[in-house]
């Protein structure tokens, strides 16, 4: 690992202030950052920790939530308006990582980690558009089992490895950023961006600019979310599949659907048509498949991929079942 | 209870065996097996049975479940492993590795790894001293390492991943700062890194001294004949070490010797290896080992060894060793790749006719490594005609190893899962199908088993397991998403016993003894079982001996490889106690009753020195040593030369696992819910540890089964998951609770009556998950590992 120097922000201002005009970077719990630096992918001269900045987690006045960016991953889930109405949040969290992992991983850190393409991380020997633009992909003909199918490009078929953002899509979150210029607040789904021909480039973060926090607005009464999470063991592995489906249903007819996918793409995946196609329908399995169906009409498949469209599908309209009540 | 000395039990036994050692029945039952071989044939000093049997335990003695010795020191940090050794003045070793399977090294800028703060060297093959290659086992009866290529003498390249510089530094942090800033260029060469390709161009293997083909009549005829039949093919991938402890080594050469805290399985024959490579005596070689981290045949020998040492020569500095993870991936090799092919014929009543168990496996030419995936085929079923043939291809990749039951862990999955599906086109209960063909003597070489009793084990784990009979129909059933179903696999695990085996035993004051042996304790329990067999042997009490081990300027030159070890200790012990008798005799005082008794007609039995035909007269071993020089009587002895396995008898340990897994319907997710396993082993001599292996076995074959996978990336050999979060290994949630249990049995030829028990437990489950996920889903698997998607 590259030497660098290391500070702890005291603010939000102090923090932007201490990282602008160097190649500095934010630091959260460091469990992915650290990693990168180890493995020679990311090389910072400075990192910034933001970690002592606000851990908050309160309910707002509409009835939402407000996650301070600082907030871990166990802390989220241990909380009990998470728990009772965003179940799936809770749910996806603790489908994540390891508990000494969730207990130090921040909210912010768990946005903004990377994905574990092993072509990416292998900076000595592989080729990899996102690490050294340009250069080429070695997954794009290699061992691609773990890789994208939705929204993939020929430069980049990597994936977002977070479970919990699967479950803030679904839930309609947004970020909330400080930088420069001042404040904003972004849609979780518009937040990361695709790979296009520039995979280098994740996010639609302006230099120096941080994450503080995360809310998710009031969910519908009567709402029943889930998350379902499809992986090669049963602890400790990333998606190969994972679900994050809300539905409200009144009077026999859907009336809120969403459906998020994990594991699947290089963001968390929504397709507002395919649950605009559920609103109004009676919920089984036929319109489940046809929703599914949408989302997955565009998906492109490698060797070692070919799996997963058939594998969401099934986990899509599994989820959707359940919410609705009507399992197998 | 007859006591006798070991000898004359030795020669009682062996003629009593010789009587009639064709007429032992294979399979028997355990009480027959104990009446064929009589309690006093049986090698323990003491011994009685109960109804069935089993060999009845005295309390504290062999069988204890005793907790391993080394226990609290693990737990409070005080045991010193490889890399937390340290020397005055010493320095931090980093690697660089190749990024290319082969050709040459043309540029290797090291400049700015030399700018580096607290950079002492940047060692090159354009400055390495000059060494020989090491010798890789096979290639001599001491060879410890890897492979013969040579290490850091030329540009050349031979794997991906094959360290091409290594830094040393103050410290480790700064080491592997300036080992990243190393870059090369390369000339490729043209590399065979595929194993179709490699598998177009086979030869014959040849693996510890022989060919790996066995042809008993015409197979091939006698399959095309069989009323049933089925023949099929088997994939298994490249697997890699993931001991808890990565590869490390702290070295320093200090007054003309070579001292080496290292973290392997065979402290002597590392010390020779390492000894040839830089010309030097193996008696100018001081290595140690007490503490090793795991090993399951990984812990041998590699390049970074080698490389340590030498920048210490160069740089004159202590060096310490630490691979990394992805290091330990990149130098030290795993199991190589298979594929198999089994094409099983019999009889309508199930008895075999044919047995074909062939195929390839994937090697490096400069070892002699080869996956001899047959070897369950050879010794576990009766069959009239046999082909058993493994094939090796040659791949340009790092040199592949031993992992626990290397061989037999591949082989035993095809085999086993042939026989579910063959059972099931006989509409024959599996478990029953294996009993029809239990041979009454090896079936290849037509030898005498020493014991055997499969039999028992498959009737008793069936019961333990409540295993439902079945005749060609699947009997598994569905539980909400989840399809749950059954499956049995046989377990198969050779007995060997190593020669070079020597014990030093130590009287010192009343109850105390030291016990000597340049044995490896990888965490299994060495010490333990140690101590035990030989308070045992010596009628001292357990807490009264101490253990020695590590270290290769103790006596005898042992491996713990191939679940040998015990066996060899105990073979050392007996011969260090026939020696130790005989001194304590001389100095039997003369107001002794045993005076006069020739050492022959003595043994050792509570604490004291005893005469073997009436246990009444005896002297205190205090009052015997009080008369020796210092108050200390020592022997030293060598183990007889193992002619039990080598050409005596055939010594194989069996089992029989069951197991219960559960298959998701919507997404293929397997779980395994339930496992049994009921071990033929011969005597067990502490219940806990030996439970231990069984079920860390287990838990290694549940791996194999449903997650182990090297990626290799077939285009230029690279190893693309060298890291625990991305090679899979079975996590908590993956391992259900393990139900073990064993015959007990003793083994009237192994020095202890124990064959080995640290590797049987990775044969069987995988064959045996891959029979339940058939019952389960009507699927048959024959790819490893069963992921999902295979199950979709």
């Amino acid at each position: 690992m590259r030497p660098f120097i290391y500070e702890k922000a005291t603010s939000e201002t102090d923090a932007i202030v201490r990282r602008s005009g160097s190649n500095a970077q934010f630091l959260g719990a460091g469990t992915n950052l650290i990693d990168l630096m180890r493995e020679r992918v990311e090389a910072p001269d400075a990192l910034v920790d933001v970690t002592g900045l606000s851990r908050q987690i309160e309910e707002t006045p509409d009835g939402g939530i407000l996650i301070g960016a600082a907030a871990s991953n166990t802390a989220l889930a241990e909380n009990a308006i998470v728990r009772q109405r965003y179940s799936a949040l809770a749910r996806a969290l603790l489908a994540g990582a390891s508990v000494q992992i969730r207990n130090m991983a921040t909210v912010g850190g768990n946005i903004l980690q990377r994905t574990r393409c092993t072509y990416f991380y292998d900076v000595e020997g592989s080729r990899c558009n996102k690490r050294n633009p340009g250069s080429g992909c070695d997954a794009l003909d290699g061992l691609n089992r773990a890789h994208g199918i939705l929204g993939v490009s020929q430069s980049c078929i990597a994936t977002h490895p977070s479970d919990m953002c699967v479950a803030l899509a679904a839930f309609d979150a947004r970020i909330h950023l400080v930088g420069d210029t001042g404040r904003r607040i972004v849609p979780l789904t518009e937040f990361h961006r695709l790979p296009g021909d520039t995979p280098e480039i994740e996010t639609n973060l302006e230099p120096g600019e941080l994450i503080t926090a995360v809310d998710l607005p009031a969910l519908p009464p009567g709402a029943r979310s889930m998350y379902r999470k499809v992986r090669d063991r049963a602890s400790y592995a990333f998606a190969l599949v994972s679900v994050a489906g809300v539905l409200q249903i009144v009077e026999g007819r859907i009336v809120e659907a969403r459906i998020a996918l994990g594991g699947v793409a290089p963001k968390p995946w929504r397709i507002k048509e395919a649950e605009a196609g559920l609103i109004g329908a009676a919920p089984g399995e036929a319109v489940f498949s046809e929703a599914a169906d949408i989302i997955l009409s565009g998906a492109i498949t490698r060797t070692g991929n070919a799996f997963k469209p058939e594998l969401a599908r099934r986990t899509i309209v599994a989820v959707l079942q359940n919410l609705s009540g009507e399992t197998r | 209870m007859t006591q006798r000395s070991d000898d004359t039990h030795d020669r009682t036994a062996k003629d009593t065996m010789r009587f009639d050692r064709r007429t032992v029945l294979a399979g028997s039952a355990a009480t027959l097996a104990s009446a064929a071989f009589g309690g006093g044939v049986i090698a323990q000093p003491v011994v009685s049975f109960d109804a069935e049997g089993r060999p009845v335990r005295v309390p504290g003695g062999l069988g204890t479940p005793r907790t391993r010795r080394d226990g609290p020191l693990k737990v409070r940090g005080a045991a010193r492993f490889a890399a937390e050794h340290s020397f005055p003045g010493m320095v931090y070793g980093a690697l660089a590795y190749s990024t290319i399977p082969k050709g040459s090294i043309r540029t290797l800028d090291t400049t700015a790894a030399e700018a580096v703060s607290g950079v002492l060297l940047v060692m090159t093959h354009a400055n390495a001293p000059a060494m020989e290659p090491p010798e890789p086992f096979y290639s001599s009866p001491t060879g410890m390492a890897g492979s013969s290529i040579p290490v850091m003498q030329s540009a050349d390249v031979h794997w991906n991943g094959q360290p091409i510089a290594l830094v040393l530094a103050d410290t480790q942090e700064n080491a592997e700062h300036a080992a990243g800033l190393i870059s090369a260029e390369y000339d490729a060469a043209p590399a065979v890194t595929s194993f179709d390709t490699a598998a177009a161009n086979t030869e014959l293997g040849f693996h510890a001294g022989r060919d790996l083909r066995v042809i008993l009549g015409d197979a091939e005829a006698a399959l095309a004949e069989a009323a049933v039949s089925v023949d099929v093919e088997f994939n298994t991938p490249q697997h890699n070490h993931n001991q808890i402890e990565p590869h490390a080594v702290t070295v320093a050469w200090q007054d003309g010797m070579l001292r080496m805290h290292d973290c392997t399985q065979g402290v002597d024959l590392s010390a020779i290896t390492i000894a040839k490579v830089f010309g030097i005596s193996p008696a100018n070689v001081h290595l140690t080992a007490e503490h090793v981290g795991g090993g399951f045949g990984g812990k041998t020998l590699w390049q970074y060894h080698i490389l340590a040492a030498a920048a210490s020569q160069l740089a004159e500095r202590p060096v310490r060793m630490t691979l990394s993870r992805e290091g330990v991936y990149r130098v030290c090799g795993g199991r190589a790749p298979t594929r198999q092919r089994v094409a099983l014929g019999a009889d309508r009543d199930g008895r075999l006719r044919s047995l074909i168990h062939t195929g390839t496996t994937m090697k490096i030419a400069n070892n002699a490594m080869t996956e001899s995936f047959m070897e369950a085929s050879e010794h576990m079923y009766r069959a009239d005609a046999m082909h058993l043939e493994v094939r090796s291809g040659i791949l340009d990749m790092l040199g592949n190893t031993f992992m626990r039951a290397p061989g037999s862990a591949t082989g035993t999955f095809a085999l086993e899962t042939a026989l579910d599906e063959l059972a099931e086109r006989l509409e024959i209960d599996p478990v029953d199908l294996r009993i029809r063909n239990e041979p009454e003597t090896n079936p290849t070489t037509g030898i005498a088993f020493s014991q055997r009793a499969l039999v028992d084990a498959y009737r008793d784990g069936a019961r333990r397991f409540g295993w439902q009979t079945r005749s060609g129909r699947r009997l598994g059933r569905s539980e909400g998403e989840w399809l749950v179903g059954t499956g049995m696999a046989a377990a198969y695990y050779p007995y060997k016993r190593f020669p070079g085996g020597a014990a030093r035993i130590t009287l010192h004051g009343e109850g105390k003894a030291l016990v000597e042996v340049a044995a490896a304790d990888m965490g299994m329990g060495t010490s333990t079982a140690t101590a035990m067999v030989a308070a045992d042997l010596l009628g001292l009490p357990y807490e009264g001996i101490e253990v020695r081990h590590g270290d290769n300027t103790l006596p005898g030159a042992l491996i713990a490889a191939a679940s040998q070890q015990t066996a060899a200790i105990g073979a050392s012990l007996r011969a260090a106690r026939i020696v130790l008798v005989a001194e304590l005799a001389a100095l039997v005082p003369i107001n002794s009753p045993l005076h006069g008794l020739p050492a022959n007609a003595l043994t050792m039995a509570d604490g004291a020195l005893v005469a073997l035909d009436d246990p009444n007269r005896r002297t205190d071993l205090a009052d015997v040593l009080a008369r020796s020089e210092r108050g200390v009587v020592s022997a030293e002895a060598e183990a007889p030369p193992p002619t039990e396995w080598t050409t005596d008898w055939s010594m194989h340990s069996t089992g029989a696992v069951f197991c219960e897994v559960r298959v998701n319907a919507i997404t293929g997710e397997l779980r395994v819910s339930r496992i049994t396993a009921v071990y033929d082993c011969g005597r067990i001599l502490n219940e806990k540890l030996a439970a231990s292996q069984f079920r860390g076995g287990i838990i290694m074959s549940l791996g194999m089964a449903m997650m182990e996978n090297t990626y290799l990336d077939e285009r230029n050999g690279r190893i693309m998951n060298p890291s625990l979060a991305a090679y899979y290994m079975p996590a908590h949630l993956d391992v259900p609770e393990i139900d073990v249990a064993w015959t007990g049995v003793p083994d009237p030829q192994a020095p202890t009556g124990a064959r080995g028990v640290g590797e049987i437990g990775m044969n069987g489950p995988a064959a045996a998950v891959a029979n339940a996920i058939y019952d389960a889903t009507g699927k048959r698997i024959r790819d490893l590992p069963i992921t999902l998607d295979k199950l979709l």
